[in-house]
């Protein structure tokens, strides 16, 4: 291992993971740094949401172990896996239809505060005014605050998106994963995004970032790994990347 | 949403519980035009509005829909009536012996039946209702006294109350010191408990614990990655409405204490559902309207017979009268679950939402939103569409 092993916080090592005779992920190994944006890009089918899986827990690997801060996150729950400090923005917006904008935001911040599981049914939701302020804040921070009291459900895709990222950094994660944060978004959302993500970065959040957008990519990553076939054919600094011509021929298909 | 607290709940549950404890508290006044003002089925309004409420905790929230609620309301009947056979004619025992034996009777059923959801969930909670409506039937019958039902009887120990009260001719009856539970007392004695349950209920619809009930019903994914654990959740939900429904099995058994096998059948299962769709799943008041408007027209509609009919349709040529009557008698009497089939059938396609929906539409088209006034009226109101 390299010097920056000390450094590392989440260690993807040896993993394998096969559905029947399908190979979709192969020999993953996978430091990632403490307070980097480590970006994961790749053609359709590649294996970037499968890694992204085995990594928070909603796929066991064939083989291998997936390490967190110490931990061995491989076999956990998903729920334990987000109380050791991993959230996750999906692909498509996992959120609370059902729920009033506020409430989805408030709901994270009582998760890491109380655990994953507290008996307060005979306190009130109007009484926890340190969580809602905080929300509050942080719905400012992306746009949402005149949202706030509708049902989750009425927003507009790109809305649902931001207001999922909202929950996931209510919760001051460790590590951030982010399944195609922009993908479906207007020119204007993705850059309003990558604004919101560099000023995440300022606070010294780690980030997996599994995108297809090459202008998200390389306006946020510090390291990109490039998997294809379930392989990782080449990592680097998103210059080694771009100008890795493994990486063209796979991936860019020459046409950048 | 209000946050204005006032001893830290919302103006806005202050107003409906003020006004939905006059509402109770004055039943025997305003349901005498409607002609049910009778302690008895004032009783059974109090005792089947806890039963809903309950259930909606764990439906309403959750989403889990329970097919076996009727299970913990025959374990707190039967828990009622042993502890008045064994120790005391005093009915807080014998309730509070009901609400803890089916709360752990609820904690063994949903710990099994949790493991699954959605229609497996429902299917494992009626086989659950089924099996012990079974036991109760046949094999426990030295604890259930099987197809008689279990009964007072003269000889019945009674430790604590033969301390005090010497033998008395005939079979006692369930009381406070005296004040009997039958009757317009029996009615307030249950009333009150409908009110604290409605209490707790709307305590936990504004707690963080409600919300995160509500979020499992929303989206369960979420609240995994969230990093909530789900289980222990929906088990207290489900604890929590298995203790409800043993609460009112006991009041029935203070009210007339005998415990039969068939209160754990599924179609007693199933009525709990009625009433909570009818009334408005989720909602706080819903639950309560539906289980009324059930027992109401229950009432109403199965002690109509052929006679009545005829006398109220007696000024229609002879021909006619006779064929009305004909129709009409097929939906009364004996009949009458065919009036309620028919009932549920236009709620649930028009107002998917429950009476509470309708209630909702109504006064937005009266008031243009803000609907938020009287909430006593709303049954009166909503009663029109139904018939």
């Amino acid at each position: 291992m390299t010097i920056a092993s000390e450094n590392v916080v989440l260690n993807v090592a040896d993993v394998h993971k096969t559905f029947g005779g399908l190979h979709a992920l192969s020999d993953i190994d996978l430091q990632i740094e403490e307070g980097k944006t480590h970006a994961i890009i790749g053609p359709n089918g590649a294996g970037k949401s499968t890694l992204l899986n085995v990594v928070v827990g909603r796929l066991a690997p064939t083989r291998g172990a997936v390490v967190f801060d110490g931990q061995v996150l491989t076999g956990k729950q998903p729920h334990e896996i987000n109380q050791i400090g991993v959230a996750r923005v999906f692909q498509t917006p996992e959120i609370f239809p059902d729920l009033p904008v506020l409430q989805n935001v408030m709901a994270p911040a009582f998760a890491k505060r109380d655990g994953s599981f507290t008996l307060n049914f005979l306190s009130s939701l109007a009484d926890e005014k340190e969580i809602r302020e905080e929300a509050e804040h942080m719905l400012e921070d992306v746009g949402l605050i005149h949202q706030k009291d509708m049902n989750a459900g009425s927003l507009s895709r790109g809305d649902k998106r931001r207001m999922e990222l909202a929950m996931c950094l209510m919760q001051h994660p460790k590590l951030l994963l982010l399944d195609e944060p922009t993908a479906g978004m207007s020119r204007h959302d993705t850059n309003t995004t990558i604004e919101l993500l560099r000023k995440i970065k300022e606070r010294g959040m780690t980030k997996v970032i599994i995108e297809h957008d090459m202008h998200v990519v390389f306006s946020l990553a510090d390291k990109i790994s490039v998997l294809a076939g379930g392989r990782i054919i080449a990592e680097g600094t998103p210059d080694e990347v771009r100008n890795n011509p493994k990486v063209q021929e796979a991936y860019l298909g020459g046409a950048h | 949403m209000n946050f204005q607290g006032i001893f830290s709940m919302s103006r806005k549950d202050v107003t409906t519980l003020v006004i939905f404890s006059i509402v109770v508290l004055a039943m025997p006044i305003w349901l005498q035009p409607f002609g049910a003002a009778y302690p008895d089925l004032m009783q059974r309004f109090a005792i089947f509005g806890i039963l809903a409420i309950g259930f909606n905790i764990l439906f309403g929230l959750t989403g889990y829909l329970s097919f076996g609620h009727a299970a913990f309301l025959g374990v707190g009947s039967y828990t009622a009536v042993w502890t008045f056979k064994l120790f005391s004619m005093n009915p807080i025992p014998a309730l509070f012996f009901a609400v803890i034996l089916s709360g752990l009777f609820a904690l063994v059923i949903g710990y099994v039946s949790l493991r699954r959801s959605g229609i497996y969930f429902s299917i494992l909670t009626l086989a659950f209702a089924q099996m012990s409506y079974n036991l109760a039937y046949s094999v426990l019958t030295p604890i259930t006294m099987g197809e008689t039902g279990l009964q007072l009887e003269a000889s019945d120990p009674r430790i604590i109350d033969s301390m005090f009260v010497g033998e008395e001719a005939g079979l006692p009856v369930s009381n406070i010191f005296g004040l009997e539970m039958t009757g317009i007392p029996g009615f307030y004695f249950c009333a009150i408990f409908l009110l604290i349950g409605f209490f707790i209920t709307q305590r936990i619809f504004a707690s963080p614990f409600g919300m995160m009930l509500r979020g499992i019903k929303s989206n369960q994914t979420r609240m995994n990655y969230t990093g909530f654990n789900t289980r222990p959740y929906t088990l207290t939900a489900f604890v929590i409405s298995g203790m409800y429904a043993g609460l009112a099995g006991g009041l029935m058994a203070v009210t007339d204490p005998l415990a039969g096998a068939e209160r754990m059948q599924w179609t007693a299962s199933g009525e709990i559902v009625l009433m909570t769709i009818l009334g408005g799943v989720g909602t706080l008041l819903g639950p309560i309207i539906g289980a009324w408007l059930i027992k109401y027209f229950e009432n109403i509609f199965s002690s109509f017979n052929e006679n009545v009919l005829h006398n109220l349709f007696g000024f229609l040529p002879d021909g006619l009268e006779g064929f009305v009557v004909e129709i009409t008698s097929m939906f009364v009497g004996e009949g009458w679950h065919l009036t309620l089939g028919l009932v549920f059938v236009l709620v649930v396609t028009f107002l998917p939402g429950g009476m509470m929906e309708g209630y909702r539409r109504i006064t937005t088209l009266f008031t243009g939103g803000g609907g938020d006034g009287d909430k006593a009226k709303s049954e009166d109101t909503q009663t029109q569409p139904a018939e």
